[in-house]
């Protein structure tokens, strides 16, 4: 336990770091003059959010260098801005904290938004909602380094939930389509749901610890706080998490979200907001180190949703949803990773980073593609795209590699991890979290491989007057930084294990040391042939043979299972949305004839209401004299009775 | 200086005054009704801050005898619950003013009431409201909450909807009937007093009276129904919708925003103080009512059709909330009451008006007339939807303030009560933002077609003489909700006045709900100013009591 001293005492903020606010007010100048400054700002709206977006990075970087020029042990920097509700014992700060894990996160943020600010002002060019577009995206920033900076829970809940407003406004940015309204209302719904969770997380913290902070909470977490509040505080949590990063049970919106542009995909339902749940559980890590039962609980999640999110990416050929659904297997990895505990966080706040580069590449290149091909995201559509967008193809090629986890590429290095750690839990729930991880990376490369091969390769099957070409510099510029990312960034990090040093203080001590359940040469070697099974299969399956323009309808029940999202979205229905439905209809007949009825009625039996409804207007005003009058009389009657008894 | 005194006797003047102007000059009696309460707002804010938070006890003090014989005394005086809601008042009566500048003048010209006595009204409900807030003569208070109904029942029953007399005639009958039962309680009190050998209606003389048991039960139900119905509470709700609904948009705004708190006011200031062993011991009926509340509330609000009922229902929710707050009696929760009353008036108030904004420009209460608002009026549209986001209690916005506070605070003694209540913020959620989805999202609707709309102008204000006849509809409060109103077509009911095509959000509307959201976002950011006003005003009326709050439970005794 000796790990959580680090995270106890946070130093106060001097010098530079004493403006960390600059970095999502910058953003939030931005919004605010976009949404507030109407049609004036029309012409360089989108310019100003962006430079707005780049300031904040440019600072972003700044302060990460001046953390990193610190000593290890004085990387954790807080600072109070005001007291914000201040109520006798409930005492709560505006206060940020910026220390390893934030800092890392500030930098994916900053980094991921400002390359999807540029790639919108060649995506949105011709949208004429684009000023309120940046605004929103300048929002989400500011709400997202909230969320990563706040140094409570209750900062943190702030930001946690006004990302969700910005991914709601965002999801529905085309207003005019009544799908949009629609999964943004369950998008929002969803959320909700794990909403509630992390709030009760947070007064149950206020009963027990007397406060919200990091400082406090965590400092309990190692000393007084019971076994039981700590599970119960860390299942709470990952309620919350589940909803914000779509993992089982509260996965079935982030599909339906793709219905936003697809920047928005790309940084708020891929890179940034959806992976704050494991965000959350990083951060709380003192509350799940104290608990088994609630890390148990995390993996569960995590393996269930990485499978469920891969069977279904299989069955897709709308190239977002297959995104979508790689996307909820992908952060399903990541749960994996730090349902581990202290063997994992790093590794998943890893996976997490380069997730973040060739998920964000990946969806850019499928919005590279829909704006060649009018929009059109049904990847039977596509075919041989590869020669006339080449540079996307490129691009979209080496975030393909890289989620696949092909030799040398980010997604080699993190995802290996994951599978390796998996296996190192060691025991039979080693090896079943070792084999479902193996078994989703083969999952992985057959869909991704299917996608991709339907997209860019084969034959072309589009329609004749669609005339596709390369997209214009302001979006491929940043699909070529990302790709770059999605390329070097896993080696990076694990280079000398430097990210896991790095958030070591932050995140204690890794304990993943000497014991490896089976050496982690044979293991890749295992996983690598796993994968060729996968991307062979794919190719094979869809490269060599015809694709058909239109889904076949004669397919297995596993197949139609996997299209209707292993009916999740039906037993939504059934068990929620129509008893709800059912019982809101009942009430307002109950009500009106009930409750309503009974009162109507008695008035009726007294002889009031009834009789009174059919009067004229002076018929009112003199009954309503004469009530007066009779109440008048009765007060006097009764003080004088009071008076005289 | 005797600043409740004025702030009575200005709006009490300015009402007769108001009235007095003639029918001939109704633009004359606007401004005059305008400017008194902006007067009114102005002094509020100069008492503001003149107010002392760090005092305990009642500042502004006022005492003069009015009937020796019974011990009723002229007594007020205000601490930081009652002033914050004297402010809430001061500012919703002229944006409400604003808000209703032409909403009567189709109901004027036909002759039968006049705009000057709409705006007298709204003065002379100012004056009760105030009356309400700071009597601290139990006596006088019972006179106030029983004379603000004479305004509101003909705020109601002479400019509402088309079913306005039957709603005003229930919202009176409900009223009196509560207001019976408090006036037998106050009777009551006034007995019990005696028998100390005082009989007063002194409420800082009632206050730590002994009571017996079974007596102070009783007195306290009679105090509590009253406060239930005027909230109301489930189920003492009936009246709310209808009133609600039938109400003109400024009338409800100042009904569900100012004078439904006066039955939340009132379970703090006098249920609490008055009867705390009856209020322990009935906390648990309260609790339970209220829990029920804020889901028998949401989810009827999530199943009408008429805006103006669902904003209503909402309305139910929150009360919920208050009550639950107010009775979890704990600093926190009841703090987090306190200033969601605040919240609430300004959080419904504005998505009052903005609901009558959207009803005004389409001629009908009925959701299903509306679609695609978004790109009809984009403003609008916009202030909607913040109005809509407070009232799921957003956080940055200051609703999410009270609304923690109230449940934090609940968790600490009830957690049970306050985990299922939390459950409740996903169906505030749910009740919002499908409103929003069936009003301002979708397809632009065929009755917004021609010409106008967001790209057409920037200056708002223009009329479009080219218009279509159809197109320009009058005032649409009185339109009947008609379901099967199809696209294009539109109820003139008088056909008096007529519109240019769809407007956004205008200068003056805009004047009205600017500072409810913006108060709404500013407490949201930075809470401590009005959280110092209301805290040691209900930390004091708690320890009165005797009630404190737990404390946190897990800590090691010698830690730092």
């Amino acid at each position: 336990m000796t790990h959580l001293l680090a995270t106890e005492h946070y130093l106060q903020a001097t010098g530079v770091f004493k403006l960390t606010w600059l970095l999502l007010v910058l953003p939030l100048i931005g919004a605010a003059v976009l949404l507030l400054g109407g049609k004036r700002t029309d012409k360089w709206g989108h310019i100003f959010a962006t430079a707005m977006a780049g300031a904040s990075f440019v600072f972003g970087v700044i302060l990460f260098f001046a953390l990193k020029g610190r000593a290890g042990n004085s990387r954790a920097i807080t600072e109070t801005l005001y007291h914000w509700i201040p109520v006798n014992g409930f005492s709560v700060d505006a206060g940020l904290l910026l220390d390893q894990l934030s800092g890392v996160f500030v930098l994916l943020i900053t980094g991921v938004g400002t390359l999807i600010h540029i790639y919108s002002m060649g995506y949105m060019s011709h949208d004429p909602g684009r000023r309120r577009f940046f605004g929103y995206l300048n929002l989400f920033l500011a709400s997202m380094l909230l969320l990563v900076l706040g140094n409570s829970f209750l900062g943190l809940y702030v930001g946690w939930e006004m990302v969700g407003l910005s991914s709601y406004l965002l999801i529905q940015f085309w207003v005019a389509k009544p799908s949009a309204a629609t999964a943004a209302n369950k998008a929002f719904y969803f959320n909700r749901v794990g909403d509630v969770g992390l709030a009760i997380a947070i007064m149950l913290m206020f009963s027990t610890v007397g406060s919200t902070s990091y400082e406090k909470v965590f400092g309990a977490a190692g000393t007084t706080l019971t076994k039981g509040t700590l599970t119960a505080l860390g299942l709470l949590l990952l309620l919350g998490a589940c909803g914000k990063s779509g993992q089982f049970p509260l996965q079935g919106w982030l599909p339906d979200a793709m219905e936003g542009p697809t920047p928005v995909s790309a940084l708020i339902h891929a890179a940034t907001m959806v992976t704050a749940g494991v965000y959350l559980i990083c951060r709380a890590h003192p509350i799940f180190d104290g608990s088994q039962t609630a890390r148990t609980v995390v993996l569960i999640v995590g393996v269930i949703t990485l499978l469920y999110g891969c069977v279904i990416g299989c069955a897709y050929d709308d190239i977002k949803k297959v995104f979508a659904y790689s996307t909820v297997s992908q952060i399903g990895y990541m749960f994996v990773a730090v349902g581990l505990g202290p063997a994992g966080y790093a590794i998943g706040i890893m996976h997490l980073l380069a997730h973040g580069f060739f998920k964000a590449g990946l969806f850019l290149g499928a919005g590279s593609v829909m704006h060649a091909m009018n929009d059109t995201v049904d990847a039977r559509r596509f075919g041989g795209l590869w020669k006339v967008m080449p540079i996307t193809w490129v691009t979209t090629g080496l975030g393909y590699l890289a989620i696949i986890g092909f030799p040398g590429l980010s997604g080699f290095f993190t995802k290996d991890k994951i599978i390796e750690a998996a296996f190192d839990k060691g025991g039979t729930s080693g090896a079943l979290l070792g084999t479902a991880t193996l078994l989703g990376a083969g999952l992985t490369a057959f869909y991704m491989t299917r996608i991709f091969v339907m997209t860019f390769h084969g034959k072309r099957r589009w329609l004749k007057e669609f005339h596709p070409h390369e997209s214009p510099k302001a979006m491929t510029i940043p699909m070529i930084i990302l790709s770059i990312g999605s390329v070097f960034a896993g080696g990076l990090f694990v280079y000398g294990g430097s990210v896991q040093h790095w958030l070591e203080p932050a995140l204690g001590k890794s304990a993943e040391v000497g014991a490896h359940t089976i050496s982690p040469v044979i293991l890749t070697i295992l996983t690598l042939v796993v994968v060729l099974g996968g991307v062979s299969g794919g190719f094979f399956l869809y490269e060599r043979r015809a694709v058909p323009v239109f889904q076949p309808s004669q397919v297995t029940a596993f197949t139609r299972a996997a299209r209707s999202n292993l009916y999740t979205d039906r037993a939504n229905e059934t068990l929620f949305m129509r008893p709800g439905q059912w019982l809101t209809r009942m009430l307002v007949f109950v009500d009106n004839s009930v409750i309503d009825g009974g009162v109507r009625g008695l008035a009726a039996g007294i002889g009031g209401l009834s009789g009174r409804m059919r009067r004229t207007q002076t018929g009112y005003v003199r009954s309503y004299a004469l009530s007066m009058l009779g109440g008048a009389v009765l007060i006097a009657g009764a003080l004088l009775l009071v008076r005289i008894g | 200086m005797p600043w409740l005194t004025i702030l009575l006797i200005i709006p009490a003047v300015g009402a007769l005054l108001v009235a007095l102007i003639p029918k001939s000059q109704p633009l004359l009696a606007k401004q005059a009704a305008l400017g008194i309460s902006l007067v009114e707002l102005v002094l509020t804010i100069v008492m503001i801050t003149q107010f002392d938070h760090n005092k305990t006890g009642y500042q502004f003090f006022q005492r003069y005898d009015w009937i020796k014989a019974f011990g009723v005394h002229y007594e007020v005086g205000v601490d930081g619950i009652a002033l914050v809601l004297v402010g809430l008042a001061a500012l919703l009566v002229p944006v409400v003013l604003i808000a209703s500048w032409d909403e009567v003048d189709d109901v004027a010209a036909t002759g039968k009431r006049s705009v000057g006595g709409y705006f007298a009204l709204i003065l002379a409900l100012q004056c009760g409201m105030v009356g309400v807030f700071v009597s601290l003569d139990v006596f006088l208070f019972y006179v106030f909450f029983e004379a603000i109904l004479i305004p509101m029942y003909f705020i109601i029953g002479a400019y509402g909807g088309p079913q306005r007399q039957y709603a005003a005639v229930k919202f009176l009958l409900y009223s009196l009937f509560g207001g019976l039962l408090m006036l037998a309680a106050v009777i009551g009190l006034y007995v019990v007093s005696t028998k100390h050998g005082v009989g007063t209606f002194d409420f800082t003389t009632l206050q730590g009276m002994p009571i017996s048991d079974g007596v102070e039960k009783l007195l306290f139900l009679g105090f509590f129904l009253a406060f239930a119905i005027k909230a109301p509470l489930f189920p003492f709700h009936t009246w709310l919708p209808d009133a609600g609904a039938e109400a003109p948009i400024g009338g409800a705004v100042l009904l569900v925003g100012v004078l439904d708190k006066i039955g939340t006011f009132g379970l703090i200031r006098y249920c609490i103080p008055l009867f705390p062993n009856a209020s322990r011991y009935f906390a648990p009926l309260v609790l339970a009512l209220a829990v029920v509340g804020i889901f028998y509330g949401a989810l009827l609000a999530i199943g009408q059709r008429d805006m103006k009922r669902l904003v209503s229902y909402t309305s139910l929710a929150h009360f919920g909330f208050i009550a639950l707050g107010t009775y979890a009696l704990t600093t926190q929760a009841g703090t987090g009451a306190v200033l969601y009353m605040v919240n609430h008036g300004l959080s419904t108030g504005a998505l009052f008006l903005c609901v009558g904004f959207l009803i005004a420009r389409r001629g009908t209460r009925d959701v299903d007339g509306f679609r695609g608002m978004f790109q009809v009026t984009p403003k609008l549209a916009g202030v909607t939807l913040l109005a809509g986001l407070s009232a799921l209690s957003l956080p940055g916005l200051s609703t999410f303030v009270s609304e923690f506070l109230v449940l934090v605070g609940t968790f600490t003694r009830y957690k049970a009560l306050a985990i299922v209540a939390t459950v409740g913020i996903v169906f505030a959620a749910v009740y919002v933002l499908y409103l929003i989805q069936r009003t301002l999202t979708g397809p632009r609707p065929a009755w917004a077609t021609a010409g106008a709309g967001p790209d057409a102008d920037e200056g708002m204000v223009t009329e479009y003489a080219a218009a279509p006849a159809e197109m320009a509809t009058g005032s649409g409060v009185h339109g009947p909700a008609d379901p099967d109103l199809s696209d294009g077509e539109q109820v003139t009911p008088g056909g008096v006045r007529r519109r240019g095509p769809v407007k956004d959000l205008t200068w003056r509307e805009t004047c009205a709900i600017a500072p409810l959201l913006g108060l709404i976002v500013v407490f949201g950011v930075y809470p401590k100013p009005i959280l110092d006003i209301i805290r040691p005003a209900v930390t004091a009326t708690l320890q009165n009591v005797n009630q404190h709050d737990p404390g946190p439970t897990q800590v090691s005794s010698g830690a730092h």
